[in-house]
């Protein structure tokens, strides 16, 4: 246990470069680093979702560099159905671990969590830089799959067996691209348990001087909840892909029932069982997708109240909304196992369970709007997109109220409705509480306001253009089409489906092209932007009571005493809309 | 979650003081033993599992000598906890020549454990023909959940030898607080708890009745 106590952390700062940027220990330095980590892995799921679009609509296209990047998998320029569903591995993995689990959390999480609560450091800062270049090898490992031979795997990111745990025998990609999937996800693994140790003991020990448990802003609830279920998640998850791994490298047959025939090849093992590793992933993995969305609803409640000038509409009830979210998230795994065979009476229960989330879901949805009701909006661009994530949360939400029905889910699973129900929720929803995090919180971090006329272009496209690529989906899932299908054209019911799915892939170019607008302003603001004085937004956090970036030592040396909760704005007989969490008056 | 709910309470208290009077480490240690738990949790699921859906799981374990050695390995095991609750104690006495004493014993009993262990490994492995990937008694996965289970536990035992290694040094050297002994008691209680479900689950149910 050699990790420095945040008491004891030294108030110089590091002045060599390595110390400072690279291998530093400072939690500002170590969110920006997982939030450029996230940044690229965005950008390179997009693109891996791009090709599979192009894919789906010209199937028989020939691209002489699709040849160059894939010899095997795209020989003449055209992609194999092989290739295509690499590409689709790559990309569930990619954004749901490395942008998904890591920006809202480990990103605004370490850069904000420590500034918010009045804390110097994180608890275990030299755990935090661990556990970053960790999550760094993880992604490196991951992204080695394009490499290996065979390319990457084939297996989705939910990796099921028996497939997953056969070996090359099972198709290209499924010898060393699957090992390296497996490794990158331990890694992952570690790295996030780590991270959530860090979290809540820093959130439970290093509060300052009056910030009680109920004068956290939101975010920090959020990320609090959110590392209690990172906690709990992966260190099942850890345990499953050793199992997968042994399956795999040791021979053993853990997930591998007997009497395997793959590739007209019999398969040497005997009495494991593939359903197994559905209930190890999905206990870990419906968590996920609320370590996913969490920080976002936090963020979301953030904004909304510093925007629209006005306390949260019933912050206990968002608190204990977030805390049942959280713990029936552990309750409803089965869900994604309606179709593998389940015990109608055991399906029914999960199904209620399912139904029950919709209840804390609900609170915090009525709450956002109650806090925007009657309100004079500053419709900022990071407003705009905390509006967006209303918006896409419900839209995303109210299909999972079909899905989570085992009469509906028979006819829904693995269509393109599941498809369109998790991107809008935990996929874009998330995101638009990434970019309204960015928007946020970019002058705190970098000192550089954001372009704000760029950044409503880019908003009213991604908004547009998200609702264009994911509401037909529901439609194709509807009408039947299957997920993962590289292209449609053997079958006939789905040729008439093809012009949805046209249209689909030009929304989803157009949307790619509007994220270009995204990074011309982050560089330009950061080049040129107008400097960001403390606290631009007129919030009341504490992290817009230093300058912007702050200090080293957070504080400079003082002690921030807390008076009062997180969202006073418009309080009656205040000098100010906003009074500072630290006034003491 | 009860946690939680103490911390909710409208309480006012002094920075840089912990609020339940536990340390960041200490703390960190507790929250690192409930990860792990579940790790564990997730194995022995595994086992149970598979156990449940399988007819014929073999019980090959007979109580001379499978159990009487396994419950001398127990032995060791637990005398190392007790040795360990001594060795915090004399470190919360300032004792710090006793301290590294029993740490020195808790290391020799858990050392001892490992030892054991491999020679029962090597046992069933040479002489009953027991591997990960096959058995004489036909369910390969009773090897593979064997050594799954009890190869997870003795690296931690393991770790934890080496780990109390490195306090019990720095405790002679007159480094390290009474609070780094302790915690690196929790985890070594932890991995003892984790052994009473290990024993019983892999050893004792697998008798033949």
């Amino acid at each position: 246990m050699s990790e420095t106590s945040a008491t004891h952390v030294a108030h110089h700062a590091p002045t060599s470069f390595i110390r400072k940027y690279i291998f530093s220990t400072d939690h500002k330095v170590i969110g920006i680093q997982y939030w450029f980590l996230a940044l690229f892995s965005v950008f390179l799921g997009m693109g891996l979702s791009l090709l599979m679009r192009f894919h789906m609509v010209f199937p028989d296209a020939k691209v002489s560099w699709f040849a160059t990047l894939w010899p095997k998998g795209a020989e003449g320029g055209i992609m194999t159905p092989e290739l295509y569903l690499s590409l689709m591995t790559m990309h569930g993995t990619i954004m749901v671990f490395f942008v998904l689990t890591t920006a809202p959390q480990a990103g605004f999480g370490n850069s904000f969590l420590p500034l918010q609560i009045g804390a110097e450091d994180m608890a275990f800062p030299v755990l935090n830089m661990m556990s970053f270049w960790t999550t760094f090898l993880a992604l490196a490992v991951l992204v080695m799959a394009f490499f290996v031979e065979g390319g990457a795997p084939l297996g989705g990111w939910t990796a099921y067996p028996p497939l997953s745990a056969l070996g090359a025998v099972a198709g290209p990609g499924m010898g060393a691209g699957m090992n390296c999937w497996i490794v990158s996800i331990a890694l992952f693994c570690g790295a996030s348990l780590m991270g959530a140790i860090n979290f809540i003991a820093t959130l439970v020990d290093l509060r300052c001087k009056g910030m009680s448990m109920m004068r956290l802003p939101l975010t920090c609830w959020s990320w609090f909840v959110t590392a209690i279920l990172s906690l709990l998640g992966f260190a099942v998850l850890l345990s499953a892909g050793i199992l997968l791994l042994l399956d795999r490298v040791a021979g053993t047959s853990f997930f591998l029932p007997a009497g395997l025939v793959v590739n007209d090849q019999i398969q040497n093992h005997k009495g494991g069982s593939p359903l197994l590793w559905q209930h190890l992933f999905w206990f870990f993995g419906h968590p996920e997708v609320y370590i996913a969305i969490l920080p976002g609803m936090g963020v979301t409640s953030q904004i909304l109240s510093v925007f629209a000038r006005k306390p949260i509409f019933g912050y206990k009830a968002m608190v204990y909304a977030v805390c049942g979210i959280g713990f029936l998230g552990f309750l409803v795994w089965g869900h994604h196992m309606f179709m593998s065979g389940m015990n109608p009476y055991t399906a029914m229960a999960f199904s209620i369970l399912t139904m029950t989330i919709g209840v804390p879901s609900a609170i915090k949805t009525f709450n956002w709007i109650g806090t925007l009701w009657g309100a004079k909006i500053r419709f900022t661009t990071c407003m705009l997109f905390a509006l967006g994530f209303v918006s896409l949360f419900i839209s995303g939400g109210l299909s999972g109220i079909f899905l989570g029905q085992p009469a509906l889910d028979l006819y829904f699973h693995d269509t393109y409705f599941v498809v369109a129900h998790f991107h809008l929720i935990m996929g874009v929803a998330a995101i638009f509480g990434m970019f309204a995090g960015t928007f946020y919180w970019f002058p705190k971090m970098f000192g550089k306001m954001m372009n704000e006329t760029i950044g409503k272009i880019h908003f009213y496209l991604t908004f547009i253009g998200v609702y264009c690529i994911f509401t037909p989906m529901h439609q194709l899932g509807m009408a039947g089409n299957p997920r993962r299908y590289a292209d449609f054209k053997e079958f006939e019911f789905m040729g008439q489906l093809l012009p949805v799915h046209t249209f689909i892939t030009w929304a989803a170019i157009l949307t790619a092209t509007a994220q270009v607008l995204f990074v011309i302003n982050l560089i330009w603001s950061w080049w040129k932007g107008a400097k960001a004085s403390d606290n631009p937004w007129e919030a009341t956090t504490l992290e817009w009571t230093v300058s912007s970036p702050p200090p080293f030592d957070n504080f400079a040396g003082k002690h921030p005493v807390v008076y009062r909760g997180p969202y006073e704005y418009a309080q009656p007989g205040a000098p100010k809309d906003y009074t500072m969490q630290t006034d003491p008056t | 979650m009860s946690e939680v709910k103490a911390a909710a309470m409208d309480s006012v208290w002094d920075g840089g003081v912990s609020p339940y009077g536990v340390n960041s480490k200490k703390f960190g240690m507790w929250l690192f033993i409930i990860s792990d738990a579940l790790t564990f949790s997730a194995l022995l699921v595994t086992y149970t599992y598979l156990r449940l859906a399988t007819p014929n799981w073999p019980l090959p374990f007979h109580f001379s000598p499978s159990i009487v050695f396994s419950t001398v390995m127990t032995a060791f095991l637990l005398t190392s906890s007790l040795t360990m609750v001594m060795a915090v104690h004399s470190m919360a006495r300032g004792d710090r020549k006793k301290t590294v004493l029993w740490l020195l014993a808790t290391m020799f009993c858990g050392a001892t454990f490992c030892g054991l262990h491999l020679t029962e490994w090597r046992h069933l492995m040479v002489e009953e023909k027991v591997t990960p990937l096959s058995n004489p008694w036909g369910e390969p996965l009773f090897g593979a959940t064997f050594f799954g289970i009890t190869g997870l536990h003795m690296t931690h035992v393991a770790i934890g030898v080496i780990y109390l290694g490195i306090i019990a040094f720095a405790v002679s050297r007159g480094k390290f607080k009474h609070e780094d002994v302790e915690v690196s008691g929790l985890y070594w209680h932890f991995v003892d708890l984790v052994w009473m479900f290990v024993f019983p689950l892999v050893y004792l149910m697998s008798v033949k009745g």
